[in-house]
Order: C-alpha cells, then sequence, then structure tokens
C-alpha cells in the first residue's frame, strides 16, 4: 500500500514539495496501521480460532484490546489530520473513508456476510495511488480513478491463487471465503475472469492518453502474462493435481510481481516523460 | 514479582520509553519542517 501510494504520487501531473510528498505517504501508512488495528481489534476471537492469526498480539493476550481499539482510532484519527493540515482536505476525506470502508464496510459488516468479501476488500488497498495522486493534483480526474481500478481487479486473482495451495481455517472461524463456499472450480473460473477484465484496465491509462508508451507496452505485455498464468490454473481441479500446485503458486508469485512491475513502470514512464525521454 | 522480573519489566519499559521518545522527536522535527514549507508556500 505504502509503494502504490508513493507511485501515484510519483507519477501524478505536477510537483509536491518532498516534505509534503514525505507526509503524505507517512499518512497512508498510518492510515493503513490504523485500519489494520482496528480490523484486529474486531475480529481478535476470529483471529484466536485461526492458526495463521492465533499469535497477532490480541489472540495471544499480549495486548489489551480495548488498548488496541483506542490505538487503532488515534492512529486512524491523526493521519487523517495531519493528512488534511500538512497535505490536503481532498486526499484526507478519501483516506478517511478507505479507513471507514476497510474496518466497517469490509471487516464489520460485508466480510463474515459474502463469499465477494476478497473483491470488497480489494476496494480497501485500491485507494492508496489515489490517495498519492490526489495529494498532487488536488482532484480527482479518470486517472486515479483507473489506478484504483488495477488493484481492485487485481486482489482477487491474487488471493484466490494463494486460497487454492494454502490450507486455512476459514470454514472453522465462520468466514464464507470463495473456495469454501462454492468451491475450487468456480474459485478458479473467477481468476481467469478477473485477470481477462484486468487486462483492458490496465492498458486503459495509456489509451486515455494519461500515460505514454513505456507504461501502455508494459501493462499489455505484463497483464497478458498474467492472463495466460492463469489459463492452466482455470483448466484444472485441485483434487486432479499431482505437481504440488505449481501452477496455482506461480500465478500467486507472477500476481505480486505484476503489480510491482505495473506501477514501477508508470512512474517510469512518468519521470522519463519528463525529462523528455519517450515524451 | 522476583528480582529478576522486574528487572526484565524494568529493561522493556526503558526500551518502550527510547522508542516513544524517538517517535516523538521524529514527529516534532516533521511537524517543524512541514510549518516552513507551509509558510514558503
Amino acid at each position: 500500500m505504502i509503494f502504490t501510494g508513493l507511485c501515484g504520487l510519483l507519477a501524478a501531473p505536477g510537483t509536491i514539495h518532498p516534505v509534503i510528498g514525505f507526509t503524505a505517504v507517512l499518512c497512508i501508512a498510518l492510515g493503513a496501521g490504523g485500519a489494520a488495528v482496528l480490523n484486529q481489534w474486531w475480529e481478535a476471537d476470529i483471529d484466536a480460532q485461526m492458526k495463521r492469526t492465533a499469535q497477532r498480539p490480541l489472540p495471544a493476550g499480549r495486548m489489551h484490546r480495548d488498548d488496541a481499539r483506542d490505538f487503532g482510532m488515534f492512529l486512524s484519527g491523526t493521519s487523517i489530520v495531519v493528512m488534511g493540515l500538512a497535505v490536503g482536505w481532498l486526499a484526507a476525506a478519501i483516506l478517511a473513508f478507505s479507513i471507514f470502508y476497510y474496518s466497517v464496510i469490509y471487516t464489520i459488516w460485508l466480510k463474515p456476510r459474502t463469499p465477494q468479501n476478497i473483491v470488497i476488500g480489494g476496494g480497501a488497498g485500491a485507494f492508496p495511488p489515489m490517495i498519492g495522486w490526489v495529494a498532487v493534483t488536488g482532484d480527482v480526474t479518470l486517472m486515479p480513478v483507473l489506478l484504483f481500478a488495477i488493484i481492485f481487479f487485481w486482489t482477487p486473482p491474487h488471493f484466490w491463487a494463494l486460497a487454492l495451495f494454502v490450507e486455512t481455517d476459514y470454514a472453522k472461524a465462520g468466514i464464507p471465503m470463495m473456495p469454501v463456499v462454492h468451491g475450487d472450480g468456480p474459485t478458479r473460473t473467477q481468476i481467469i475472469i478477473y485477470t481477462l477484465v484486468l487486462l483492458p484496465i490496465a492498458v486503459a491509462p495509456w489509451f486515455v492518453g494519461g500515460t505514454g508508451a513505456i507504461y501502455g507496452v508494459s501493462a499489455l505485455v505484463l497483464s497478458l502474462g498474467f492472463f495466460g498464468l492463469a489459463i492452466p490454473v482455470s483448466r484444472r481441479r485441485s483434487d486432479q493435481v499431482t505437481d504440488k500446485m505449481k501452477a496455482e503458486k506461480r500465478l500467486f508469485a507472477y500476481s505480486v510481481f505484476y503489480l510491482f512491475a505495473l506501477f514501477a513502470a508508470l512512474v517510469a514512464d512518468r519521470l522519463l516523460a519528463s525529462f523528455g525521454v519517450f515524451a | 514479582m522476583t528480582p529478576e522480573e522486574e528487572a526484565e519489566f524494568i529493561r522493556r519499559r526503558k526500551s518502550r520509553n527510547i522508542v516513544l521518545g524517538l517517535v516523538l522527536g521524529f514527529f516534532a522535527v516533521l511537524f517543524y519542517a512541514i510549518t516552513f514549507v507551509k509558510m514558503g508556500a
């Protein structure tokens, strides 16, 4: 989130004083931390039932639950106020909404109710580049919305690829994750659909003139690679797999590289254009 | 509380206080810098 927030800030047209830019990224990090603390405060009883999360400070008893709630509220509130005073109130408003979205809409309301929870949760992770962009420009245009959409549609195939090969105990904790509720086949189908939908969205910043060819060609090649790796994953079933989920692991690893490379290309495109190269 | 436990408690409290002091110092410097940037804008 810090990386994509920084990339949004660096790729935006215009300039920002380094101290203000640093403050904007710091506020994104503090806000994300605050939202994560509030998430763990609310889900402490669920975390206690799952092996992966049972050793977190709250379920393990290293921190009092009320202290965590107060710390989360303090981090969230501080990040919003500092963002507003130092950077701008529109960036602060989006940061505030992203914290509310993750803590309340996702964690409290929809995560325990729908197997589409990963899709909804992806929205929370998609705000940082938009906040970084708005910190520089001061307004919401098509480009930050597209950056939001890229991470939004990237999250489901990224997470579900992981969910296919990692043994989780979400079912025990009563969380309706897609592979648990709908099973292996529909999850694999959803993965290929999302990678296909992601392709035109990832290239869209180039088509609308928001970036140059460096980003456009990179996005096209990277997205075709993502889609290509999703094909074998979508064509098989876990009970028939004999290669220790090699294709699923490869897709997950590529998804991490994909997002990093895509946003790095976005920044490289902007920086080279500002130096008059490939303008 | 045994002497060993008390020593461990004091050691952990001291390291927490050092970290907290560094964080407060960092924010004091940051707000100082932000103020100057804003005044110059």
